[in-house]
């Protein structure tokens, strides 16, 4: 069910603050995008406009086109909603519903979508949920106890497990091992691995070695200066990113020669 | 276990916390503050038990009403409560909806207006309030009254006869849930402004419409809040002396008639009207009913604190 992503000619704003400016760019479906860059530079604010949550900031609004499976995300005639439902998202900070527990964090999603679902058929789904986000085993036990008890790891995971159980066409995440050991981070690349048989899945990371380990292709995010807007600088395959990249700015950032 | 261990465990006793001169002294304002109201609470149960013993002790015929204390009592507790009662069932789910549009739904200048006037609608003196439900309120329900004898009287609330003058029950808890609607809707909106960003955006990402992200991500987080607020007002609600002495026309016993001429008082209501004729014993007897009054609301916090309690683990405090 995975998805192709085309945007064109997208600009991105916080009122009158233009953040992001003139993204064209092609997403493959069943395959991991990588999103890099200095911080500020619009990597987030790019993320959340592919799925509409970029507006539910006031004052935030998107000229430009993104076309997923040659619909228009932005028609007037879709649902915010509805595109929301399709595609999923993992936040830098991990957030379950604190007032809900393990099991009913999982499947928080799968009960707006489908209202009706047979007590057996939503325990299959968590439990397939958890062990798909390598969570089942540290938390079979206890799954009617609160989401916000587990640690910040294990609640990453329960947020990924989240978003992955209603089947999304496209998985976003910003950052989404920003705040996890390295035994975790690594259960999160090969959960994206594995994940991207299935979904088309887009990353932003700050972490070079992780865009290079998990991702096809790379996108490398960048501003002139304070107060301008940021820019897709290249796009390319994450191998020539790493290896010979077209802008001098990218090589000299993926080199730690920035700024 | 070996004996250098016994002397470690000694020494982390003994040896006192590090601590800043600022730490003590707040930690000493603050113990003290506490102790404070637990001495004026003290002081104040002691000054009611000692002046309602005569009451108490006193022999049945001689209190008002010829049965003893407690079938004194007894009309104007079920009268409290059922006033109370209405204003919460009624000023809750007003207070909760007003508090969700102001900070969910409205546009931002429609919402600060409407925050004001609520807000203002708590500096309105209660005895206002009183005259407003006496003169405008009470026969503005008359026909309602009339009406629900009519149809509905199969339901014990409605059995009439229906009030003349509307100065009934429900009239006298509908203006104390007015009075209560300011405490409610400004606590909710509160607690529900603050529910965190990330939550509700959680909720809006996984595809939920804004009222399912309410329901997922701000009720839940807001409902301790809404629940202390409710208290709040009933605590108010419970003591609220004035508009009730104005509005209710007061005659009679235990009813679940709400909408006839002929009802209990409430205890604040009643002291206020019989204070000034009474002495001695009659005032003895008004202090025991302000001693049940004061037990009632006691009773009513501590299971308010208990339904915020019961589910702290997922409060979203942790
Ligand atoms: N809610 C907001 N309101 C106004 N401006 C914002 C808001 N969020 C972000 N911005 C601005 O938009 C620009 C891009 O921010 P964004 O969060 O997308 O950066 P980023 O690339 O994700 O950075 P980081 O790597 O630090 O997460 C920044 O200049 C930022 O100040
Ligand atoms: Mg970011």
């Amino acid at each position: 069910m995975a998805k192709r992503i085309d945007v064109s000619d997208l600009d991105i704003f916080y009122g009158n603050f233009k953040a992001v400016e003139g993204v064209n760019v092609s997403i493959e479906p069943r395959s991991v995008t990588a999103l890099i860059g200095p911080s500020g530079c619009g990597k987030s604010t790019f993320l959340r406009s592919l799925n509409r949550m970029h507006e539910v900031i006031p004052g935030a609004r998107v000229e430009g086109k993104v076309v997923i499976d040659g619909q228009d995300l932005y028609g007037s005639d879709v649902d915010p909603v509805d595109v929301r439902r399709q595609i999923g998202m993992v936040f830098q900070r991990p957030n379950p519903f604190p007032t809900m527990s393990i099991y009913d964090n999982v499947v928080a999603g799968v009960r707006l979508n489908a209202r009706k679902m047979k007590k057996s058929d939503l325990d299959d789904l968590v439990e397939s949920s958890l062990k798909g986000a390598n969570l089942w085993n540290e938390v079979k036990d206890r799954l009617d106890r609160p989401g916000s008890g587990l640690s910040g790891g294990q609640q990453q995971r329960l947020c990924i497990a989240r978003a992955i159980a209603v089947q999304p066409e496209v998985l976003l995440m910003d950052e989404p091992c920003s705040a996890l050991d390295p035994i975790s981070t690594l259960a999160i690349e090969d959960l994206m691995t594995e994940l991207k048989d299935r979904f088309t899945i887009v990353i932003v990371t700050h972490n070079m070695q992780q865009a290079a380990r998990v991702s096809e292709q790379t996108g490398f995010f960048n501003l002139n200066g304070v107060g301008q807007p940021g820019r897709l600088i290249e796009f390319n395959p994450t191998e020539k990113i790493f290896s010979n990249p077209d802008q001098k700015a990218t090589e000299d950032y993926i080199s730690g020669r920035f700024g | 276990m070996t004996s250098l261990d016994t002397q470690r465990r000694k020494d982390a006793q003994q040896s006192k916390p590090v601590r800043s001169r600022g730490d003590s002294t707040f930690a000493g304002l603050s113990t003290g503050a506490g102790i404070l109201i637990l001495l004026v609470l003290a002081g104040v149960a002691a000054f009611l038990v000692a002046e309602s013993l005569d009451a108490i002790s006193a022999p049945a015929e001689e209190i008002a009403g010829g049965e003893g204390v407690w079938s004194y009592v007894g009309p104007l507790v079920f009268g409290t409560l059922v006033a109370a009662l209405i204003a919460l069932l009624v000023a809750t789910p007003l207070g909760v909806a007003i508090a969700l549009f102001i900070t969910y739904y409205a546009p931002k200048r429609i919402a600060a207006t409407l925050g004001y006037l609520i807000d203002l609608l708590a500096a309105i003196p209660s005895v206002v309030y009183g005259f407003w439900g006496l003169a405008a309120l009470a026969p503005a329900m008359v026909p309602f009254y009339a009406w629900a004898e009519d149809n509905l009287s199969f339901i014990p609330f409605f059995a009439g006869p229906a009030s003349a003058t509307g100065r009934t029950m429900l009239t006298a808890g509908l203006v104390l849930a007015i009075m209560i609607l300011p405490i409610i809707s400004a606590i909710s909106r509160e607690v529900f402004s603050q529910a965190p960003a990330l939550h509700r955006e959680a909720a809006l990402a996984l595809g939920a419409t804004r009222w399912e992200m309410i329901k997922m991500a701000v009720l839940p987080y807001g409902k301790s809040g809404v629940i202390g607020g409710s208290m709040l007002g009933l605590g108010r609600a419970l003591g609220e002396t004035l508009a009730v002495a104005i509005v209710l026309s007061v005659s009679g016993g235990i009813t679940f008639n709400l909408i006839s001429s002929s009802n209990p008082s409430t205890i604040a209501a009643n002291i206020a009207l019989q204070f000034p004729e009474s002495s001695g014993l009659g005032v003895s007897t008004l202090i025991f009913t302000g001693l049940v009054l004061f037990v009632i609301t006691l009773a009513v916090n501590m299971l308010a604190r208990y339904v915020v309690n019961r589910r702290a683990d997922f409060s979203g405090a942790n």
